[in-house]
């Protein structure tokens, strides 16, 4: 195994850091959220679920920080599922002919790719947890430090592993296509329903059943548990429901990522491989 | 196959769905020399270029390349050739000197190794001045030359050129040209197309031309004008009408006809051989020469004459 793909990712970041308006967008994007969206919610959201009895030696969460984990997580999730673009653009007008035909293994165009994608979403997701605590989300809330340092890992990692998945479908599905705008569409679509039917703006305990079985199958819900579980701890409560995250619980999140993230690899491979130039 | 042949391609046909690209076309390049495939937009020449490039998979027939089946050694044929694709494939982004680079570190060329080989072909290509300029900023022709340097910058055994003056000005195009000729000298084999005539007569060493995804004639280009036969010469003389009667008995004169702008002579043999005979006869008779003018069928007669037509625009 050689190391081209770190060219392909020296590259890609040349290009993320030299896109001015690309980069500014991607670190404005989820801090306006936050903002506005998540300001807003929460302080509607608290009239109503204040009145809501919270158990005894339950800690409560407000909205804020409950959201703030659901924001990271749809950040992650959309900046991801464009991620192929950039290899539509080159197929288009850039470098892929001159990839393709180089001695290169084609595996390491969409490793690039994506070890690129995963470092924008690292980006983005600091700014994130950076902004959100100035604007008074409580993540990490009473830790002490080595458990910050763990915490911070453990939302990493989960954030790693969602972000490959995603990144790798949208490779996949980049390689496929003949246009930018064919992606666009494509990922508006998928997009919408991953990001709702999940828990990460609202408790999906109160999903019809239907809408929850599905919800379980959704990697931003284990992604967004997984983000919870590390940074407002493992038994807390919000938005009008009991949040309590067994070790098992993380760990059969990591694992469904995982899983999904290997899945979305080997497919992807097929797509590169199989690529040609018309 | 000789042994000196360094691509060789064995009845090669390639389909897209319903339309056949190429027919069944084989040929052989020889080491070191320039090879060009010419023919009208949408006769099979990309398509069998990709094929030989690996960036279309084989479908039927074979073809080697340096030593190595393209169908079943496909990354062992990409670490021996260079390519200048027809299409701008640059990062608009990017400076020259990070194209060059990203390109020798995806072909894996050790770093100092690297560094020294991009300062030494942007030299040649004249953009060392530019090195740190983004692709997006430099002319028509400087992207040519960036990308003719990168292509070479794996110091390839043959060099693919897909059409590489395409839309460049004519000055440029004579730049490109001479660069042609010097990978060439340099001991690089070059495999180029090109819909430009006198492109193809002035370069290379042998001329294929294709047409509806076959071949329909191969040689030098001297042996494909040559093929036409018929040089002609035209002669303005003090007194034409004498000039044609001497004209009529020189060795290898097929006919003589007379216009009242001069004498059309047209030669069975070598024009330019028969030329000085035709001078020292006319002048010899005391006939005075007010001008001469000898034309060669060009590679257009050729094309017309194979393909029975000029070349059509539209559709690569």
């Amino acid at each position: 195994m050689g190391w081209e793909f770190l060219t392909v990712y020296w590259r890609e970041m040349i290009r993320f850091v030299r896109f001015r308006t690309q980069l500014f967008s991607s670190i404005l994007q989820p801090a306006l959220w936050m903002a506005f969206f998540g300001v807003a919610m929460s302080s509607s959201l608290g009239q109503f679920t204040s009145a809501i009895p919270v158990p005894a030696g339950v800690v409560q969460v407000d909205y804020l920080t409950f959201m703030a984990a659901g924001v990271i997580a749809m950040t992650t999730l959309f900046t991801s599922l464009y991620g192929g673009m950039s290899l539509l653009y080159d197929k288009n007008w850039g470098l892929m002919p001159e990839m393709l035909a180089s001695p290169m293994p084609r595996t390491h165009i969409m490793l690039g790719v994506s070890l690129s994608g995963m470092t924008k979403s690292f980006i983005q997701a600091g700014i994130i947890m950076v902004f959100g605590l100035v604007l008074g989300v409580r993540f990490f809330h009473g830790f002490s430090a080595a458990r910050i340092a763990f915490s911070v890992i453990g939302v990493f990692a989960f954030l790693g592993l969602f972000s490959l998945g995603f990144l790798l479908f949208s490779s996949n599905i980049s390689m496929r296509l003949e246009s930018p705008e064919g992606l666009q569409g494509i990922m508006t679509l998928i997009s919408l329903p991953i990001f709702f039917v999940s828990n990460a703006l609202y408790p999906v305990q109160a999903f019809p059943p239907f809408l929850q079985v599905l919800s379980a199958y959704n990697p931003l819900t284990h992604l967004v548990t997984g983000i919870r579980y590390f940074a407002l701890g493992n038994d807390f409560f919000a938005v009008g429901a009991r949040y309590a995250i067994t070790t098992g619980d993380v760990l059969t999140s990591f694992a469904y990522l995982a899983v999904f993230a290997a899945v979305m690899y080997l497919l992807a491979r097929r797509a590169f491989e199989r690529a040609v130039v018309a | 196959m000789g042994a000196t042949d360094i691509i060789e391609v064995v009845d090669l046909e390639h389909t897209f769905g319903e339309v056949e690209a190429v027919r069944g076309i084989s040929f052989a390049v020889k080491k070191g020399e320039i090879f060009s495939f010419l023919g009208p937009n949408g006769a099979g020449k990309s398509t069998t270029i990709n094929i030989l490039i690996t960036l279309l998979p084989l479908q039927k027939g074979r073809v080697r390349v340096a030593g190595h089946d393209v169908a079943r050694d496909p990354r062992k044929v990409r670490e021996v050739i260079g390519i200048v694709f027809q299409d701008e494939v640059l990062d608009r982004d990017l400076t020259v000197w990070e194209t060059m680079e990203f390109h020798g570190r995806i072909y894996g060329i050790p770093r100092d190794e690297r560094r020294r080989r991009i300062d030494d072909l942007l030299a040649v290509v004249e953009l060392d001045a530019r090195r740190d300029e983004r692709t997006k900023n430099l002319s028509g022709g400087m992207k040519r030359r960036l990308q003719i340097a990168r292509g070479l910058l794996t110091r390839p055994e043959v060099l693919f050129l897909d059409e590489p003056t395409l839309g460049l000005d004519p000055q440029t195009r004579m730049r490109v040209w001479d660069y042609i000729r010097q990978v060439n000298e340099a001991g690089t084999t070059i495999f180029m197309t090109t819909h430009y005539m006198e492109e193809a007569d002035m370069l290379s060493d042998r001329i294929s031309i294709i047409d509806h995804g076959r071949i329909v004639i191969s040689g030098t280009p001297d042996e494909l004008k040559n093929t036409l036969g018929e040089d002609v010469v035209y002669l303005e003389t003090d007194d034409d009408e004498r000039a044609r009667e001497v004209l009529l008995g020189v060795e290898d004169v097929r006919s003589v006809t007379r216009s009242p702008r001069g004498l059309s002579v047209t030669i069975s043999a070598d024009g330019s051989h028969c030329l000085p005979r035709i001078i020292d006869r006319v002048r010899g008779a005391g006939i005075g020469i007010v001008s001469v003018n000898l034309k060669k069928p060009t590679m257009d007669d050729v094309f017309v004459h194979y393909t029975g037509r000029e070349l059509r625009d539209g559709g690569g």
